[in-house]
């Protein structure tokens, strides 16, 4: 025995007799962890939220979090003299007098970015794939919930250092939270302590953002994680996988090796950009002051469709009884978000209810193979790229020598027409690629050579493809829609019928698919 | 189902097939290399950052291309730390997917759902539970539990009362009183009409007892614009042309949708644009909302000149400015 596997073996010792915890480390260290490239988004989440911890706890040394008023002296000359909040002065003393101080600011910016990026990819692979399927609903929710936490952290977090352009944001903010009917005035001044924008705002949501919603995120972060690691990762469907297996590299030492160097490498790249890309220079805005704006206000992207959808409302206010409620920011701020993030949090039941199906799944849907969930999906993602092009109208304008009543009438028009387009189109193009799919298992691959057959005729020559290629293309389940009566067995009509008929459409709209290929039909073709 | 097809047979894996570090010495040597070139790297790295912090300053200057002017002191603490992050971190992945063992393994699923045994023990378990704790024959406990429960909900609220005064009419008014002057921000000088050029746009806020230090909350709604035109150019009925001043209307400057500034003037068309959602305002038709999501004019000031000639508000604005709010009466 070495000397280091002696003291391995001892503190190992140690801790077993007090913990018993051997047999659940040996268990836990040959769990399998299932391979493939869009597996990796939910890890670049994880490692950019532990980013934004470090790079945030590092601001936190210099950062004054108070709106007292105080006159610049630093080092950045063009600002000298000025009166501003001492959230900003610390901000401009962290990007001009610590050293590294701006490569954290903005490694902590573009860490926010990429982090709110991954977790909108990350949803869109387990949507796409039907990794939200029973039993995995649970952390579907919970995903919903970090990427609300994750928009509002990000607002609180780009307000903080008091310039101008997050000044604009908060004002945006105030007049949403005004625009509640009934209680909106009132929870406006106990958020801001008063009128807006008073002088407890940035002290307040800088408990938030450091304090309390990093810890909410810590807690549903972990829960998720053990919930994959309890319920097991799902895999795509191949040969010898199974509902009934995972397959995949052990913990110990493959994937530690690979996950934990996954970490540095996306640490590495987020630093890289940082070092190179500007972001934020809020210098160039100056102090905040409700009186004043730069023009192309901008919020980050992740807030840039609700800004582009609060664009594109119609004008409308209803004034009655000595009340105002304000349509024009209640639709697109509170109303449309409220619809689509519940519509998110509930659609694994939707499906479920529409399609009948209560059974477990842990082999993922390959998008095709589901045409109306990936339209739905598509569709979705076009209402909000359309309200994301129409929050950059402006910006849009100036650069491609439009108006911006051009792009917003464009905007206005294609909120109603675009998505509905995608859906067709995409339901269309996953009923083409499934044929294809079907061509393929029937008749091989095409190779692009060309025989001339005896009489004259030339035809092209197929390869024929192999068996793993026509295991994965066969082993996905025939759609079939829910058969539901009107009638019960003894000819009485069943309650119900609207809810009976509703469910029937849309179990045939979700069933639309190309029948599979039978083994009859394979043995024809090999007969031939 | 019936058109299930099962050509291949689905219960083993595929054929494992080695890679070149599996059987080639050579390959393996040369992988162990490249994982030790990728750690030194990152080494470099680190000693780049640390290099940069403690001798480079922070005024020195150098010249990339595409970025121009960088700062040294930034690019190399950032440069260097992103090295000693990413090569660390390739050079695990590749040690991993040369040198560590590929095989894959199976690991097996159970149905999450518990025994049926399990089910009914639970459900007699938390009945005992509930039983023991006899609510249902302890009316006076119950009933007592309920006050204290309700009451004890209340004082975490009440505590965060002082969060905020109530609003009262505080959205609803402003300095501007009857005769107080305009004054120019910046600057805080009065201003006579003939101070005004045709086409001139100033920005103005009230004369206060402290100029010099205006809270943000004044801020956020006195500021007000003065445009002067010819008079000829205004379609306004009577009292709005009362309003006015020898062709200088003032309007507050606080976007009537969600309170931006409104800060563009277009001299040729007469509108003044708010950049935050695009709201335009034609000022010839006293703010009249021509384009956008704001739906309301912004509100109009009443001026007219003080004794010495310089430009007053003649009466407080007659509704609220900025944002709708739920008490606003805004008909
Ligand atoms: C988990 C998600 C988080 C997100 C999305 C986020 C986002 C942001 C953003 C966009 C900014 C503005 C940065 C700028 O350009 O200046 C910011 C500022 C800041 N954040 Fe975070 N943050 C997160 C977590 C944290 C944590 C955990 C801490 C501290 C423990 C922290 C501390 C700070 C501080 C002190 C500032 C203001 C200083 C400055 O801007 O220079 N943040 N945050
Ligand atoms: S705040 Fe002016 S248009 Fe929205």
């Amino acid at each position: 025995m070495t000397a280091t596997e002696k003291i391995v073996g001892n503190t190992a010792n140690f801790v077993d007799e007090r913990l018993g915890a051997a047999k659940w480390v040996k268990k836990s260290l040959n769990k399998v962890f299932p391979d493939h490239w869009t597996f990796m988004f939910g890890e670049v989440c994880m490692y950019s939220f532990v980013i934004l911890l470090l790079s945030g706890t590092f601001l936190t040394f210099w950062f004054d979090p108070s709106q007292k008023e105080v006159v610049y002296n630093g080092a950045y000359e063009p600002l000298q003299g000025l009166k501003m909040s001492a959230a900003y002065a610390s901000t401009l003393n962290i990007s001009f007098e610590i050293r590294g101080g701006l490569l954290m600011r903005q490694i902590h910016h573009w860490a926010a970015n990429i982090f709110m990026a991954a977790i909108v990819a990350h949803l869109l692979r387990v949507f796409f794939t039907g990794a939200f399927r029973k039993p995995r609903e649970f952390n579907w929710i919970l995903g919903i919930l970090l990427l609300t936490l994750g928009l509002v952290e990000g607002l609180l977090g780009y307000s903080l250092p008091d310039d101008l352009l997050s000044g604009t944001g908060l004002r945006i903010t105030s007049a949403i939270i005004q625009a509640i009917p009934v209680v909106g005035t009132y929870v406006s001044f106990f958020l801001f302590g008063g009128e807006f924008p008073g002088t407890d705002f940035i002290p307040r949501i800088f408990t938030l953002h450091i304090l309390i919603i990093p810890g909410i995120f810590l807690a549903v972060i972990t829960i998720h994680v053990m919930l994959v690691w309890y319920q097991k990762h799902t895999q795509f469907p191949g040969v010898g996988r199974t509902e009934k297996n995972v397959v995949g590299h052990p913990i110990l030492p493959v994937y530690m090796a690979k996950a934990g160097g996954f970490f540095f490498v996306v640490f590495g790249i987020t630093a890289f950009i940082s070092a190179v890309a500007s972001i934020n220079p809020i210098w160039l805005y100056g102090p905040y002051t409700p009186g004043q704006i730069s023009a192309g206000s901008q919020p980050d992207w992740y807030m840039g469709w609700l800004d582009g959808l609060v664009r594109m409302a119609p004008p409308l206010e209803t004034h009655a009884f000595g009340h105002t409620i304000s349509w024009n920011i209640l639709i697109p701020a509170v109303i449309i978000p409220g619809i689509i993030f519940t519509g998110m949090a509930l659609y694994p039941f939707i499906e479920s209810w529409i399609t009948g199906d209560k059974r477990e799944h842990h082999l993922l849907d390959r998008p095709r193979n589901v045409p109306n969930r990936t339209a739905l999906g598509v569709m979705s993602i076009t209402f909000v790229m359309v309200a994301l092009i129409n929050g950059g109208n402006d910006i849009i304008a100036t650069n491609f020598d439009l108006s911006i009543n051009q792009i917003m009438w464009f905007s206005r028009i294609g909120i109603f027409i675009l998505p509905p387009l995608a859906f067709i189109i995409t339901k269309r193009l996953c009923l083409s690629l499934q044929r294809a799919d079907r061509e393929l298992l029937l008749h091989g691959a095409e190779t692009g050579r060309l025989l001339r057959l005896p009489h004259g005729e030339f035809v092209e020559v197929h390869a024929p493809i192999s068996p793993e290629k026509a295991y994965q293309l066969q082993s996905h389940e025939q759609l079939v829609p829910l058969e539901i009566a009107d009638v019960d067995a003894r000819g009485v009509r069943r309650p119900g019928a609207l809810k009976n008929k509703l469910k029937r459409r849309l179990s045939k709209a979700h069933a639309v698919s190309i029948p599979k290929v039978t083994e009859q039909e394979l043995k024809e073709i090999e007969n031939h | 189902m019936s058109n299930e097809l099962t050509p291949i047979d689905n219960s083993a894996l595929p054929q494992h097939s080695p890679r070149a570090t599996d059987v080639n010495p050579a390959s393996e040597k040369r992988a162990e290399q490249q994982v030790a070139i990728l750690f030194g790297l990152s080494a470099v790295g680190s000693l780049l950052l640390i290099y940069s912090y403690i001798f480079v300053k922070d005024n020195v200057f150098i010249f990339i291309p595409i970025m121009g002017n960088q700062n040294a002191q930034q690019l190399g603490i950032g440069i260097g730390m992103a090295m000693s992050l990413f090569f660390i971190g390739i050079a695990a992945i590749h040690w991993a997917k040369t040198l560590m063992p590929d095989k894959e393994i199976v690991n097996h699923r159970h149905e999450f759902r518990s025994s049926d045994e399990d089910r009914a023990e639970l459900v007699q378990t938390v009945k005992e539970g509930v039983a023991g704790v006899q609510l249902g024959r302890r009316k006076l406990i119950k009933r007592s539990l309920g006050v204290a429960a309700g009451l004890f909900a209340l004082p975490p609220v009440l505590l965060l009362r002082d969060l905020g005064p109530l609003p009262g009419k505080k959205l609803e008014t402003t300095n501007w009183k009857a005769g107080t002057r305009l004054l120019t921000d910046p600057g805080n000088r009065p201003i006579l009409a003939s101070d005004l050029e045709v086409g001139a746009v100033v920005q103005v806020l009230p004369a206060v007892a402290d100029m010099e230090h205006r809270p943000l909350s004044d801020i956020a709604k006195d500021p007000v614009l003065l445009i002067r035109l010819r008079p000829e150019e205004f379609q306004l009925d009577a009292q709005r042309l009362a309003m006015t001043h020898e062709g200088i209307i003032a309007f507050s400057k606080i976007c009537s949708h969600m309170g931006c500034a409104v800060a563009l003037y277009e001299q040729t068309t007469k509108h003044l644009l708010c950049p935050c959602h695009q709201s335009t305002f034609d000022v010839t038709r006293a703010a009249k909302v021509i384009f956008g999501p704001a739906a309301r004019p912004l509100p109009q000031l009443d001026i007219t000149v003080d004794a010495e000639g310089y430009l007053v508000a003649r009466a407080p604005f007659n509704e609220a400015v900025g944002p709708s709010f739920w008490e606003r009466n805004s008909q």
